[in-house]
């Protein structure tokens, strides 16, 4: 796990939004390491920063009224953050590619979906058109579109939500790219359409030997699909461990929370889930200690006023708690 | 038709669904709307709901399960079918009471005993209506209390859901989205009804939050003694709450068995692919799980296949599956099935 495998490498990311009713404090500085081939799953309730952090990598996020405050975003060899645009379209769509919750803000419902796969394969890979009309038609077959010769004209509205989704895929490894960032890209589609897709991404992921970043609420989801796992709250990482390590040893008192609110299909029904009370900050003012503190069952008076750093507590397995949960002593 | 053999075992159906079919025409031109055909959302579901009891209902997006709750308690009239709900009237009888045809005056005393809370707590709540208002709007509607009187049964709800009787004259808008759902379920509450249709009442809720809602329910329920239909497509959730569960698709109950039963022995061919979809938060059984991936996604409710209207995606579908409707049979005790190879 060192700096040279690793094809993406935030360090220290902080992201705002200048608002009237003043500054929101939505990525406060999380860093993180992909590896080739790896797949990270992003974890966190709504608001968390999960689309802001990933949204900031690409530098997606329009200014005003975003803003990147700090931090490095390393991909071969050059920080993304201080790019110039025209560079960093270069990177977008070939290198880095991202597929999102609603494909609807991605596809442009009055170009063929044909046209729009087309479009980076020229653009990027300097094809011609009919090349790149027949390498759009294997990329849908690819996907799962049946009758893509047919199919390859009709516009985003003829599409169902799952085939949309499909075709979205489609578009973002189109160019074959080194990273993959899904943010919750099956959300919006029901159980079986996303046991489809998941499906899908994984055999791509293995045959294309990408790396993939996928954001979901959706502890389920990601537990079949993730090497790693990293757990934000409040725009922070609060625990980052291998997948099985952190459904197994959770090491922080809100993954752990979290994992017991869940019903689960393999335990007995009907005992009342355990609740997590009270409600995430307010990232207009975030608090200065820990931020799960208001809600934890674990919290000591200098988890008010401090905020406990991310610590590796194993090899590979970080965590942002002042308390040892295994033994309920204070970490130095 | 009944849903239960042995019925010393349970008491009688609080609510019965006949036949119940809700269409909604499509209609086209600009000065003289003909009707082109219709979106056949619910089409032909029986079945009956017990007191106590919570009955879950699953299905994929578009199936026809809001749709069901909607023409259950009357927010929509049926296109055919029936709907009795048993009342208590005062003097220690009950009777059933036909809510298919009733209108005006008659239906709204009914509402009395069979209410709604919706998906969504952001668009269900008037904005524009503090807190109290909302709650008491049906004690107005219904001419119950003094205006004093309302006010101190609205700071019982309020507190009964776990909100605090000093938000009264706050708004929506203050409130997070789960302690918006909470006062969604003060006001169908607030009648003291027998039976609540609560479609999605978490769906938009995060994790940390659903649990709360959930055991919120589950608390009212014992304390009242209420009957649910729970309508949800996290079935996770509904195996956690329901002690029935039924499961819908394209408009029809497809299969329908006690909780325990359904998820352990499913029989319908639907309801084995949707459960296997399901992911679990454990890496380990994630990993050795044979994972039946439906292909293809489900067919128009205008133009519904025929026959049996699962045979499109099923894998085991044969000639006979096209040609004849599969009726939903019992086919062992209190597990019923609609599938020709069952
Ligand atoms: N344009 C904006 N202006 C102000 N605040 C914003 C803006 N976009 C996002 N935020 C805030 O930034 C924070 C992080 O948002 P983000 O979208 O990253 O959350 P998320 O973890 O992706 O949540 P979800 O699960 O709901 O998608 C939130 O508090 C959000 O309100
Ligand atoms: N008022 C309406 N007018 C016309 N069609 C409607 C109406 N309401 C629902 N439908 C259609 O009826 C079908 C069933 O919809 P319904 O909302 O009952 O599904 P659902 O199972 O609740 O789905 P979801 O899980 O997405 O909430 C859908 O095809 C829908 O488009
Ligand atoms: S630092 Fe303190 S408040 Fe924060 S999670 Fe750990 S124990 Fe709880
Ligand atoms: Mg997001
Ligand atoms: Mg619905």
């Amino acid at each position: 796990m060192d700096a040279q495998t690793a094809v993406l490498d935030i360090r220290d990311l902080r992201t705002e939004f200048v608002t009237e009713e003043g500054v929101v404090h939505a990525v406060n500085g999380i860093s993180y390491r992909l590896h080739q081939g790896q797949t990270i799953g992003v974890v966190g309730e709504s608001g968390s920063g999960k689309s802001v952090s990933v949204l900031s990598v690409l530098r997606l996020l329009p200014s005003p009224p975003a803003r990147i405050v700090g931090g490095e975003v390393w991909f071969k060899g050059q920080d993304l953050l201080k790019l110039p645009e025209k560079e960093m379209r270069r990177i977008r769509g070939k290198e880095i590619a991202m597929i999102f919750q609603d494909p609807m803000t991605s596809l442009n419902p009055v170009l063929t979906i044909g046209f729009q796969i087309m479009e980076p394969l020229m653009l990027h890979l300097h094809m011609g058109k009919k090349e790149a009309r027949e390498r759009a038609i294997e990329l849908l077959h690819m996907v799962g579109i049946p009758e893509p010769q047919k199919r390859v004209d009709d516009y985003p509205h003829q599409f169902s939500g799952g085939m949309r989704q499909r075709a979205m895929i489609a578009m973002a490894l189109a160019c074959q790219p080194t990273v993959l960032i899904a943010d919750e890209p099956t959300t919006a589609l029901d159980v079986t359409i996303q046991a489809q897709i998941v499906d899908l991404v994984k055999r791509l992921r293995d045959e294309l030997g990408m790396a993939l970043i996928w954001i979901t609420h959706d502890l389920g989801v990601v537990a079949g699909l993730a090497d790693r796992v990293i757990v934000m709250y409040a725009g922070l990482i609060m625990e980052d461990a291998p997948v099985d390590e952190l459904y197994e040893h959770p090491q922080h008192p809100y993954t752990r929370a979290l994992l017991r609110s869940l019903p689960r299909m393999d335990e007995e029904a009907g005992r009342p889930l355990e609740t997590i009370e009270g409600l995430p900050p307010d990232l207009l003012q975030m608090p200065q200690g820990c931020p799960f503190a208001p809600r934890c069952t674990y919290v000591r008076p200098e988890c008010r006023t401090q905020r406990p750093p991310l610590v590796e507590i194993q090899p590979g397995h970080r965590v942002a708690c002042w308390v040892d949960l295994e033994t309920g002593a204070l970490r130095s | 038709m009944s849903q239960t053999t042995d019925a010393t075992a349970r008491s009688q159906p609080l609510l019965r669904v006949e036949n119940l079919v809700k269409h909604f025409p499509i209609r086209r031109g600009i000065i003289i709307q003909r009707q082109v055909g219709a979106v056949r959302a619910v089409d032909g579901v029986s079945l009956h709901i017990y007191p106590g009891e919570t009955l879950g209902l699953v299905g994929e997006s578009g199936c026809g399960k809001s749709t069901l709750g909607r023409t259950i308690v009357r927010l929509y009239k049926p296109t055919r079918g029936r709907v009795l709900l048993r009342v208590h009237n005062g003097n220690g009888h009950a009777q059933e009471v036909d809510l298919t045809d009733l209108k005006g005056k008659e239906l709204r005393r009914m509402r009395r005993h069979i209410q709604m809370v919706f998906q969504d707590p952001y668009a269900s709540l008037n904005p524009r209506m503090s807190v109290g208002q909302i709650i008491a709007e049906p004690l107005l509607v219904h001419g119950i209390g003094s205006p004093q009187e309302r006010e101190e049964r609205v700071k019982e709800l309020l507190t009964l859901v776990g909100l605090r009787p000093s938000h009264i004259n706050r708004y929506p808008h203050e409130f997070s989205g789960g302690q918006r759902q909470r006062i969604g379920i003060a006001r169908a509450l607030a009648l003291q009804p027998d039976f609540i249709v609560l479609d999605e009442p978490i769906s938009a809720l995060d994790v940390s939050i659903q649990a709360q809602v959930v055991n919120l329910l589950q608390e009212l329920q014992q304390k009242f003694r209420l009957t649910y239909l729970f309508i949800a497509h996290d079935l996770s959730m509904v195996r956690h709450i329901s002690d029935r569960t039924a499961v819908m698709y394209l408009g029809k109950i497809v299969e329908l068995a006690d909780r325990d039963e359904l998820y352990q022995h499913p029989l319908h061919p639907y309801t084995k692919a949707l459960l296997s979809a399901v992911p679990v938060p454990d890496p380990k059984k994630e990993r050795e799980k044979q994972r039946e991936i439906l292909q293809g996604d489900v067919p128009s409710p205008v133009n519904p296949p025929s026959g049996c209207r699962f045979r499109t995606r099923c894998p085991l579908a044969e000639a006979v599956c096209a040609e004849r409707e599969p009726e939903l049979r019992e086919v062992a005790p209190r597990h019923w099935v609609a599938c020709h190879l069952i």
